[in-house]
């Protein structure tokens, strides 16, 4: 099926930059409430206003294909770049994920993520794919560099990590 | 004698009474719906019910006194009676609610009211505070476990639970000591939404009954698959909902014993419920009533009796045998895939249609995405069951679920249709 395309197959499976490191300035955990998917992300920013530049992005994903691999990409994308560019490839992304298959995307501008434009058809992937970059916008104004796009997020920021939540596993307390 | 699954051809005979299920989806393939634990397709009979309540009994029950009231009024008390019976219960042991999730929400506020003197009711029994227990299971719905751990928080009570072994069954080693003597309260699920696990109704019901506790079956899974007896099972309240059951969705119901339901303080207030009003205060009319404020969902309970009596039609033994086949063959192709993990019990001895697994490398939404692909619905994620998911090792995990109108055809194809996960991620 053309959704599973090998480049988003290849970014799933080795995560382009993936582990948390240090250091950062802001650390988001984001979850997609509908099916577990998890995302962390750490951004280090270093100047100011025109001049910010994403020194990293590190980030752990834990979900399916579609969410690690955009994260994935997203990575691959945007670390080491200025942030005026890390806003552009995010609104296009956004813009051609919820186009629902009317942008496909442009490769010069997102790289490797145009390998996603297939997510638009399927509304129930699309906040998979949506994942990372909205814990990314979320990390960059935790950091104090809000993103201009600042509609609507479609995960849930949650401060505690789910995963070591005290009951979760030890049955009775 | 044990009942019989349905033959090829009564099982097309079924299918024709169900509509949506002869569509397509996704370019022109054959849907195979394998999601009813989420929600059941309806047969005509119950569309028809619905439709008819519209076309000539449309009124307010219990309000008014012109024909068309008394005939709604009568047509939506023969609903409670049938779905009583289907259940072995008394009409007035009955209430309406929207679901289970509803249906669970008034126990837990029933407490609450209690506790803080509200609600009517006469019920010490109801009573709750901090030093009381409150017990659940690990492998609850959020739907059984949320509404609890609320009531826990507004009231200082302890929510404890009852852990899940590996095999997906309940671990009662140490059921002694999580439901004792301060145990107001055990919820407990029928069967898993997850993991298909049948639980041990009789033993926890007899522990609860000795350190005097009241016991809450969640059976949204069980009273659409299998014959049951509210008398037999011994609970003292039961909450099922009507859309998985092949009835409408916006209809539920909550059994409880009359002693119980009667002792009970009410959850939703306003009109309908009561009995007289003043200015200052209002004193409640009798179970059920008591527990119905507002003008009610009427053509969906006449829409779930339909689906009571469509099922007693057909046997509920014989619906039960029909999907314990269909799981048998499910669970016997999953085994010879070395590559897929059943979450849940792998034999059909106390399990239900409900079968979870995990493809080993590949996250359940892309499972569910292939199979999608092919025409096969079926559910993946947590299926509102997140700390069961944690217990079991997994973030998420792709369900099948299967209901009267599944056939064996449709096994196959969903585990047809499952090869091609291996092939496209490259695991197994
Ligand atoms: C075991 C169980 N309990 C409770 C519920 C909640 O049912 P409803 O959403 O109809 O209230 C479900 C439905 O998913 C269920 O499977």
């Amino acid at each position: 099926m053309d959704l599973y395309q090998e480049l988003i197959l290849e970014h799933s499976k080795r995560p382009h930059g993936a582990g948390l490191r240090d250091p950062f300035d802001a650390e988001v955990h984001h979850v997609n409430p509908t099916c577990g998917d998890e995302v962390t992300v750490r951004v280090h920013v270093s100047g100011d206003g025109t001049g910010a530049v994403l020194e990293d992005l590190s980030f752990d994903a834990l979900g399916c294909s579609i969410s690690v691999a955009s994260t994935s990409m997203m990575a691959e994308e945007i670390t080491g770049q200025p942030l005026s560019a890390a806003t552009t490839k995010h609104a296009a992304i956004k813009s051609m994920l919820t186009s629902k298959g009317a942008d496909p995307g442009d490769e010069d501008v997102i790289g490797d993520a145009v390998a996603l434009a297939g997510v638009a058809k399927y509304p129930a992937r699309v906040k998979c794919a949506l994942l990372g970059w909205m814990a990314l916008e979320d990390a960059l104004a935790q950091a104090g560099h809000a993103l201009r796009t600042a509609d609507t997020t479609t995960s849930q920021p949650t401060t505690t990590d789910h995963r070591d939540a005290p009951n979760s596993t030890e049955g009775t307390p | 004698m044990t009942a019989t699954h349905f033959t090829e051809a009564e099982v097309a005979r079924i299918r024709a009474d169900v509509a949506i299920l002869s569509r397509t989806v996704r370019d022109g393939k054959t849907l195979v719906y394998l999601d009813s634990g989420a929600t059941s397709q309806k047969p005509a009979r119950v569309l028809d019910a619905e439709r008819e309540w519209y076309e000539r009994f449309n009124a307010a029950p219990h309000r008014g006194a012109h024909a068309l009231s008394e005939e709604g009024t009568e047509a939506y008390e023969s609903a409670r009676s049938r779905i009583a019976a289907f259940i072995g219960a008394q009409p007035d042991e009955i209430v309406f609610t929207k679901n289970a999730t509803e249906a669970i929400n008034l126990v837990a506020y029933a407490f609450s009211n209690a506790t803080t003197g509200g609600g009517g009711g006469t019920g010490d029994r109801f009573r709750i505070g901090p030093g009381d227990e409150i017990v659940v299971t690990e492998m609850e719905h959020h739907a059984n476990l949320i509404p609890w751990q609320e009531l826990a928080r507004r009231t200082g009570a302890t929510l404890r639970w009852l852990s899940v072994a590996e095999d997906g069954r309940l671990d009662l080693s140490d059921l002694d000591e999580v439901v004792n003597e301060r145990t107001r309260v055990l919820a407990f699920t029928h069967q898993s939404n997850v993991l298909g696990t049948v639980n041990p109704v009789r033993e926890l019901v007899a522990r609860a009954q000795v350190v005097g506790a009241l016991t809450v079956l969640d059976a949204c899974q069980s009273v659409p698959h299998l014959p049951l007896d509210v008398r037999e099972l011994g609970v003292d309240l039961l909450a099922f909902s009507g859309h998985k059951m092949m009835g409408p969705m916006g209809i539920g119901a909550l059994w409880g014993r009359p002693e119980v339901l009667d002792a009970m303080p009410v959850f939703l207030t306003g009109g309908s419920m009561i009995e007289t009003v003043t200015m200052e205060s209002a004193t409640y009319a009798p179970v059920p009533q008591k527990f119905e404020a507002g003008v009610p969902n009427a053509a969906q309970a006449i829409g779930l009796a339909a689906a009571c009596d469509y099922l007693a039609d057909l046997g509920m033994d014989r619906v039960h045998a029909h999907e314990m086949m269909l799981t048998e063959r499910l669970l016997a192709g999953l085994a010879e895939r070395p590559w897929v993990r059943v979450v849940g019990p792998t034999d059909t001895t106390d399990r239900g249609g409900a079968v979870a697994f995990v493809v080993e490398g590949v996250h359940a939404h892309d499972v569910g995405q292939i199979l999608d692909d092919q025409g096969i619905a079926v559910r993946v994620g947590h299926h509102c069951a997140w700390p069961l998911h944690r217990k079991m090792r997994a973030v998420a995990t792709t369900r099948v679920s299967v209901h009267v109108y599944n056939t064996t055809a449709e096994i196959d194809a969903f585990l047809e249709a499952l090869d091609r996960v291996p092939e496209i991620f490259g695991v197994g």
